[in-house]
């Protein structure tokens, strides 16, 4: 049966609803603004009973799929648990409802919190400093960059490009661009990795940096990481990493160990804090010894007496990234998370993922086709190439999983895979999940042989099928507008 | 050292125990979860566990962080008047409960629309939101917060206004703001020139002009402004008019928007803002919600995702992410921003308290902020020791002098429990006795009056 679309909020309205109380006015009904200053009413802004707003959210949320429903096991995304202990601290009203621009004395929890995460990040990352302002993983990939553009500018030419292999995720050029340099694409090799040759004829005085994912987007651990550190360091160019893939080593090997000079990671991923439909995030920044000095301005720091304190005496830094303390109530979320893993649980979280993801890729090997057979690490890069002969394609696959009741892997991404369905499960998921998920796909993938139509025209059983994303964007409606 | 073995060190989030770990060992051909691990070279594997504490059972978590927690003194038990780009305004329980369902919380980016309606019919509903409230007319999804939604503001201005080089920031818009603008384009050859204010706080336009060369590709003022001060909008854009560049209205006080005549009815093409006074909790700075609204015209060069209205193939309305060409994942090297996690949770928030506000609501919340504050000011200035010293019309916050500096009279309330202010000093240094006040719906008459009172007596006492 067709199910009605949901009413917007503005065509919930009714003339006279009201969702809210304020105590009545105790102060004289006096201003001094002059009319021409105010504004009439906002036309044809809602008017909805709390009774009302309570149902259409709800309602809406029925629509959405959740890691708490399921296995959502979007590559590169790292959609595992969330906690409710971290929702629960988060909200702790000590930390709530405290101000940004309180004086360090009065802020003393909040500045100890900051500190401890910054330890604790530097021992995981295995680096001397972490910044805690980025707000998210593009964020903190614009205050690397920026940094070893500093750093390079102080010794003379911040140089012209950067290096970024072919896999990467979208953020790094973007990201490069905006502070200031061009970029130049190195192309990986059949494993899929980047030969240090290619790197070395690349790297020359103009070079400032190599951007480069670890474990890469098909999840190969990049083997020659400490040679491309070299290779960049006698040439006084930088190592970046995105830590977007962080969730497969935690534990088991550190950044700062590789050689890496800068990475960032996504605590939205690696370290839990949930997702919330695209953010909030937090993207802090790990930093070797020489880039330091050039960190974000302001530091958190201990005094010998144990006392917490903002610094702002770093005459190199890069400038603020953002108002404020950056996103305080992820990292609240984030070191709760870290604190209830401790040391073996942060390591049981890659080895888990690990396992997990070579579980589904030895079931669905021979099923799916594999283009790089190198070992992954926590996710897996099937394509749709045993399926195209039956014309059914990576959409179609990905869109039939929505009817056995999954949410799709990342499809067509990394782009050196034609057709790519990037398949990550994290830890969290137990091995009855794994396997609903793999029966599922190697269903499909008989479905694609026999009833290859009944893929091609899925979802049939979602709230909205295939939608027209042509006419969204050939004439955008990007608002409601009163009928 | 040894490490612990993986078959047996069971952790309540990690559900695959024992028997699942050897069963899937088995499955896969290998013989021990260490081996799915060989490609990492051993010299840059750790051999030792990481030195940090845990781990920590809940007891355990709410003891410590409760602890923690305690050590701050804040509005929990603090009669508080701060504001400076951060409110406390009321939250309606309805809000984070409703954040709190999993669907909401627990779901990623609305990369697949058939599963992800819920998310994408409620940014289109924020979007909407933004547009009433601002008059513009296209809003996007949602950015960092107000601080990075100004800088991604100047790099459209600047795509649009192509090979011009500088962009003028008023000085009183929130100082954090700029010093992010300047950190984000110190790379990009552009100019940050500041224009002060008069001696009303409200933007100097002799000095606007001045500034506003044809080299000029925008003109950045908030209002109100980072002194509490309403800009005349019609005055300002008749300059940065004048010199083509495109006009940008910040607005930190997101409420104000409620009863103020918005930026899109005097003109301006941009509006960006932060969005936490609508229902989010100051929590020492974030997770905020940035927002950003344009004119049609601006729309292709918008940084961000955009939600649009579409059908489905049997014709249901339905939204998709779309205009997707603008952006990292698609444009890589050339998008319009590098943007892609953004606040879509706390834009979430905004939209459930907008709409639990309402178009009654809204005005109500701004006129009480507005009629209080007028209260208090003038309870203030009725007091010979203070000067309230911008004359300009003030909407919620207001600075405040005395002949004390700034510091010592707010250590001195803070003794009564009263956190009254944030020093200007740290912003500018010329005025190290004034400091920032800010009153919401949450005072009543009588928390105005403590604070007259308290204020009165504590320069009385400093004086002396």
């Amino acid at each position: 049966m067709k199910t009605p679309a949901p009413s917007l909020i503005f065509e919930d309205s009714r003339p006279g609803r009201r969702g809210y109380k304020l105590p009545p006015l105790d102060v004289p009904e006096e201003h001094d603004l002059p009319e021409s200053l105010l504004r009439g009413e906002i036309a044809d802004e809602a008017e909805v009973s709390e009774v009302g707003v309570i149902r259409h959210f709800t309602r809406l949320s029925k629509l959405n799929v959740s890691i708490d429903a399921g296995l959502y096991p979007l590559g590169s995304c790292t959609m595992k648990h969330n906690p409710r202990i971290n929702e629960e601290i988060a909200r702790t009203p000590g930390f709530a409802l405290s101000h940004p621009l309180q004086p360090d004395h009065q802020v003393q929890g909040n500045l100890e919190v900051l500190w401890q995460i910054e330890q604790a990040l530097k021992e995981i990352l295995g680096l001397p400093r972490v910044t805690l302002q980025p707000v998210a993983g593009a964020h903190g990939e614009l205050t690397g960059i920026l940094m070893i553009h500093k750093a390079l500018a102080k010794s003379g030419n911040p140089r012209k490009y950067i290096l970024i292999p072919d896999s990467a995720h979208g953020t790094n050029p973007a990201s490069a661009a905006f502070a200031g340099y061009e970029i130049k694409e190195l192309k990986s090799n059949a494993r899929g990795t980047l030969d240090p040759q290619t790197l070395a004829d690349a790297v020359t005085e103009d070079v400032a940096a190599l951007m480069i994912t670890v474990p890469n987007t098909l999840g190969v651990f990049e083997n020659e990481i400490k040679t491309f550190a070299q290779i960049l360091h006698d040439k006084g160019a930088y190592l970046y990493c995105d830590g977007a893939n962080l969730n497969s080593f935690v534990g088991i090997a550190r950044p700062g160990d590789m050689g890496i000079d800068v990475i960032h990671s996504n605590l939205h991923k690696t370290f839990s804090t949930p997702h919330g439909g695209g953010g909030p995030g937090a993207g802090p920044v790990g930093v070797s010894e020489k880039l330091v000095p050039h960190l974000p301005s302001p530091t958190v720091e201990r005094r010998e007496d144990g006392t917490f304190y903002l610094d702002f005496g770093h005459p190199e830094s890069i400038g603020r990234m953002r108002a404020f303390n950056g996103n305080f109530n992820v990292l609240v979320r984030a070191l709760t998370y870290i604190r209830s893993m401790g040391p073996q649980g942060l390591r049981r979280i890659a080895q888990l993922a690990v396992l997990n993801a070579n579980y589904i890729r030895a079931r669905l090997k021979g099923t799916y086709h594999l283009p790089y057979d190198a070992p992954t690490l926590h996710e897996v890069v099937f394509n749709d190439k045993n399926q195209t002969a039956h014309d059914v394609h990576t959409l179609d696959i990905a869109k039939r999983l929505m009817d056995y009741g999954f949410h799709p892997p990342t499809i067509y991404f990394p782009l050196i895979v034609s057709g790519a369905l990037m398949i990550e499960p994290t830890e969290s998921e137990p091995k009855e999940e794994l396997d609903a998920f793999c029966d599922a796909m190697i269903e499909i993938a008989r479905e694609c042989e026999e009833r290859p139509e009944l893929v091609r025209s899925a979802p049939h059983t979602t709230p909205v099928r295939r939608l027209d994303e042509a006419r969204a964007a050939r004439s955008p409606v990007l608002r409601w507008k009163k009928g | 050292m040894t490490l612990p073995n993986p078959l047996h060190d069971n952790h309540r989030y990690i559900p695959n125990s024992t028997d699942d770990i050897t069963e899937m060992l088995a499955a896969i051909g290998v013989d021990s979860v260490d081996r799915l691990f060989d490609s990492i070279p051993g010299d840059v594997k750790l051999d030792r566990l990481l030195e940090i504490p845990g781990p920590w059972s809940e007891i355990e978590s709410r003891r410590w962080f409760r602890e923690t927690a305690a050590r701050n003194q804040t509005a929990v038990d603090h009669l508080s008047f701060l504001g400076g780009g951060a409110y406390a305004h009321s939250q309606p329980a309805c809000v984070d409960q409703l954040l709190l369902r999993a669907e909401f919380l627990t779901s990623y980016t609305p990369y697949q629309p058939e599963v992800s309606q819920g998310t994408l019919q409620s940014i289109f509903e924020y979007q909407t939101h933004q547009c009433l409230l601002t008059g513009l007319d296209v809003a996007n999804a949602s950015l960092y917060d107000g601080s990075t939604a100004l800088c991604e503001a100047v790099l459209l201005a600047e795509r649009v206004a192509k090979n011009r080089h500088k962009v003028v920031i008023a000085k009183s818009v929130h100082p954090h703001y700029t010093e992010t603008v300047r950190t984000y384009i110190q790379n990009l050859g552009y100019d940050v020139v500041e224009v002060g204010w008069t001696a009303d706080g409200r933007v100097d336009t002799e000095a606007l002009r001045a500034a506003c060369t044809g080299d000029v590709f925008a003109v950045a003022i908030q209002s109100p402004n980072f002194l509490g001060v309403i800009e005349d909008y019609d005055a300002i854009a008749a300059v940065a008019d004048a010199a083509g560049a495109v006009k940008i209205a910040v607005v930190a006080e997101a409420t104000s928007l409620g009863i103020l005549t918005p930026p899109g009815a005097h003109g301006f093409d941009v509006c960006v803002g932060e969005g936490q006074a609508w229902g989010v909790p100051a929590q020492f700075g974030g997770p905020y919600v940035g927002f950003m609204v344009v004119r049609d015209a601006l729309k292709r060069h918008m940084p961000g995702r955009l939600v649009g209205e579409t059908v489905d193939v049997d014709g249901r309305r339905a939204y998709v992410l779309t205009l997707a060409t603008r952006e990292q994942h698609i444009r890589r090297g050339k998008a319009t921003s590098n943007i892609c996690t953004n606040e879509a949770l706390i834009a979430l928030a905004a939209n459930i308290y907008l709409s639990l506000m309402g178009k009654e609501g809204l005005r109500e919340v701004g006129m009480q902020c507005l009629q209080k504050a007028a209260y208090l000011r003038k309870r203030l200035g009725d007091a010979a020791s203070i000067v309230l010293p911008f004359r300009g019309p003030v909407y919620n916050e207001f600075v405040v002098r005395t002949p004390i500096p700034a510091t010592e009279i707010l250590a001195d309330l803070e003794h009564g429990k009263i956190l009254g202010g944030i020093p200007l000093a740290p912003f500018f240094p010329d005025q190290p006795n004034d400091f920032l006040v800010a009153v919401t719906e949450l005072h009543a008459r009588e928390h105005l009056d403590r604070f007259a009172d308290a204020l009165i007596a504590a320069v009385a006492r400093e004086r002396r």
